[in-house]
């Protein structure tokens, strides 16, 4: 681990492709993932290969530009392919997602072995787009990344009101006259985009995660499309630079899959730690509100107990409270709640009493209803007095 | 004799896909099919590290629990009600393929444990890794374990047949009738992951997903019954290895990425010609009514001014498209339509209704 790499020319470019990568990924990620289009992701960076083959077949090419925009443009068709036949057909979209994402991988192979055959020859370069090769790029790469990052990024924010329509509500946006077609399309296209540029840094395969992963952490912080989509942005870049980083200083550590991992740690704590959506904030909740109830309960009957006594302070053994409920076991934790809140205090070994803010907090929670529900009960008591 | 085997081992591999990939079809989870063929790979490589034997039958058992695992973290995502299903494939694949590339990055520089074959195989090679015991040569190794993926997958078919039918179709009443549709779910997980395992060395894991999809997604076009959907999918599955195999052999071309494409290529066709669910089948339909229906109208239109003072103005050609607004290829259509069925006849540049013609414009306005 050497530690003035901050002035490494080949680490500092490196970096830079991963932070425009993932603010692009992230940003168009978050419309795929809340469309339920995750996985399209993973079939358009498959659906690239043949592209680039065929790019360089024509070409011959091995410019970034050329390259790159084989891929879009087999990653645009393999799209549309997908969308069409789930719709056309009964065949179910994700059965249609695997078929273009294999078949259109397998036809890649068959042309990288003709590339491979030539007799110029040389196939180094093509398939570092399979796996990605983070340690190659070259600042024309990145400029061609952060160009295409950059219409991609206008794109979205021109269309925001547009796309955000397409994400929730279509049919609203179809009624007041907007070409939601033409924007789904569109919004296909900038998601190629998006793939198209990462493919080179992370390869065909691990794509797809680079797309959701910042996007899913994202939607778990907010419920605001503007926060989510720059949280992902965020997350996205975190997770490229953060990987690039420890891949380029650690031995034998590729880049794509460090970055993946980034991504998915980001993704794990956010499901983790988020304020209100995360798995902690869930439980935590669900733990307090379980033994609130339980406290609740265990008043609501020692205040029964109260109203039928002449002195409402008459400490009662745990052991009638036990009667009076169906969970029997939740008295005891429930009566030790009580005493922390200061309801109830324990008189003389199983024999406990409400407090006075103990007696005024139930009646303000039972009185009411009771009183509605049962006056019977309570003339009977009067006149018995 | 390597080629008859490669050709035998290809076959095999595609039988074996396309059965446990009509129900993945059907019940919509296709996409696991390439979750599980990338997310083995670490299981693959721990077992490695254990047995430190390419060979050792432990590397299909440990890949095999892997894709169980995987489908169930993909199950568990989904579960906690933050994560969409598709969302949650897309996650933890690439996570469990990361984790093992890294492994092997590390750990396992110098071993022939390479990622290239993981995902794309080399069938070519398939013939040369053979099984030998006292010195008999008993076969290649992929055929083995080709042939016992498909025993094991067929076993699981046939015997749990009724049970897979039934939980697909219709999962409530299967689980009514106490069929789990859990350990069903999970027990399909195993077989695309066994398959995925054997089938990976071979052909690799994007194969897999072609072979696994493709032939049952070309059976559903052709298709509604679920016995003729597996044997049709086994069928595309071989013709389309031994076609794959061939164009390969004649383009000197990825074997694996042939076939891909031979699948692909009888997909699009049943695509496009599939009598009920094909594209043309269902645009002809589509000219069908159509053309039914403009004749309809004719044939009211003509019922309604029959015998009436205008009929010498409102039965000609040229009105009814001024009449029912129709545009010329419309009322051409179904003039002509309507004179060819008979339902129609021309006398003096007018059409009058045959008795037949006069039926249908009854029955018409009556529905």
């Amino acid at each position: 681990m050497t530690l003035p790499f901050v002035l490494d020319f080949t680490l500092r470019t490196v970096a830079i492709g991963a932070a425009v990568l993932g603010i692009v990924s992230g940003t168009l990620g978050t419309y795929a993932v809340l469309r339920g289009q995750s996985l399209l992701g993973d079939a358009i960076s498959h659906a690239a290969l043949p592209g680039i083959a065929v790019a360089f077949l024509l070409t011959g090419v091995r410019s970034p530009v050329v390259l790159v925009l084989g891929a879009a443009a087999a990653g645009w068709i393999g799209a549309l392919l997908v969308l069409q036949i789930s719709k056309q057909t009964r065949i179910p979209y994700d059965a249609s997602l695997g078929l273009v994402l294999s078949v259109f991988f397998g036809f890649g192979m068959v042309l990288l072995t003709f590339i491979q055959r030539l007799p110029s020859g040389n196939q180094a370069g093509l398939d570092t787009f399979l796996f990605g090769q983070a340690a190659a790029l070259l600042p024309r790469d990145v400029v061609v990344m952060s160009v295409l990052g950059l219409i991609a990024i206008s794109a979205t924010i021109l269309l925001w009101k547009e796309l955000k329509l397409l994400a929730f509500d279509r049919e609203f946006g179809a009624s007041i006259g907007l070409p939601m077609r033409a924007l789904d399309v569109t919004l296909t296209s900038l998601l190629v985009f998006a793939i198209v540029i990462g493919l080179q840094t992370v390869g065909v395969v691990l794509m797809s995660a680079i797309l959701i992963a910042p996007a899913a952490a994202a939607r778990q912080w907010s419920d605001r499309l503007g926060r989510i989509v720059l949280l992902a942005a965020l997350f996205g870049a975190a997770a490229g630079v953060t990987g690039a980083v420890i891949s380029a200083s650690t031995p034998r550590l590729p880049t794509g899959p460090t970055i993946v991992l980034c991504a998915g740690a980001i993704m794990l704590v956010s499901l983790l730690a988020a304020p209100r959506r995360g798995l902690l904030a869930a439980h935590v909740r669900s733990r307090r509100s379980h033994r609130n109830l339980r406290e609740l309960g265990v008043l609501e009957d020692m205040y029964t107990l109260a109203r039928h006594h002449e002195d409402p302070l008459h400490p009662h053994p745990a052991v009638v409270l036990r009667t009076m409920t169906s969970g029997p076991e939740s008295v005891q934790p429930g009566l030790r709640g009580l005493e922390r809140r200061g309801w109830a205090r324990r008189v003389d070994g199983d024999l406990w009493a409400l407090t006075d803010s103990g007696l005024e907090s139930a009646h303000a929670e039972f009185a009411a209803p009771v009183a509605g529900e049962a006056p019977g009960v309570r003339s009977l008591h009067g006149g018995r007095r | 004799m390597p080629q008859l085997e490669i050709q035998i081992i290809a076959v095999v591999t595609a039988l074996a896909c396309a059965l446990p990939g009509a129900f993945l079809v059907l019940r919509r989870v296709s996409m696991l099919s390439d979750a599980i063929s990338h997310a083995i790979l670490p299981g693959i490589v721990l077992a490695f590290f254990l047995t430190e034997d390419l060979n050792s039958p432990l590397l299909i058992l440990g890949a095999a629990v892997t894709g169980v695992i995987t489908a169930g973290l993909i199950e568990a995502l989904n579960r906690t009600g933050r994560v969409r299903e598709d969302a949650a494939i897309g996650l933890v694949f690439p996570v469990l393929f990361s984790i093992g590339v890294i492994l092997i990055a590390r750990y396992a520089g110098g071993v022939h444990l390479d990622i290239d074959a993981v995902l794309l195989g080399e069938l070519a090679f398939a013939p040369f890794d053979r099984i030998v015991i006292g010195g008999r040569d008993l076969g290649p190794k992929a055929l083995w374990v080709m042939g016992s993926v498909l025993l094991v997958n067929t076993a699981f078919i046939t015997t749990l047949y009724k049970e897979l039918k039934l939980s697909t179709f219709d999962p409530p009443l299967a689980a009514a009738l106490g069929f789990s549709p859990v350990l069903l779910h999970y027990l399909l997980m195993g077989a695309v992951s066994v398959t995925a395992v054997g089938a990976f060395d071979a052909v690799g894991s994007i194969l897999v997903v072609a072979l696994v999809v493709g032939p049952p997604a070309t059976a559903y076009l052709l298709t509604d019954s679920l016995a003729r959907l597996l044997l049709l999918s086994a069928a595309i599955g071989t013709l389309a290895a031994l076609v794959g195999y061939w164009a390969s052999h004649l383009a000197d071309a990825s074997i694996a990425g042939s076939m891909a494409t031979v699948v692909g290529i009888f997909f699009f066709l049943a695509y496009l010609f599939a009598p009920q669910q094909g594209v043309i089948a269902a645009i002809r339909r589509a000219r069908g009514h159509r053309r039914r229906f403009a004749q309809q109208m004719l044939l009211v239109h003509l019922l309604h001014h029959e015998d009436t003072p205008e009929a010498s103005r409102e039965c000609q050609p040229e009105h009814l498209q001024e009449h029912l607004r129709w545009n010329e290829e419309i009322a051409g259509i179904a003039i002509k339509s309507s004179l060819r069925d008979r339902l129609v006849v021309s006398r003096g540049g007018l059409l009058h209704l045959t008795s037949e013609g006069r039926e249908i414009a009854r029955e018409a306005m009556v529905a």
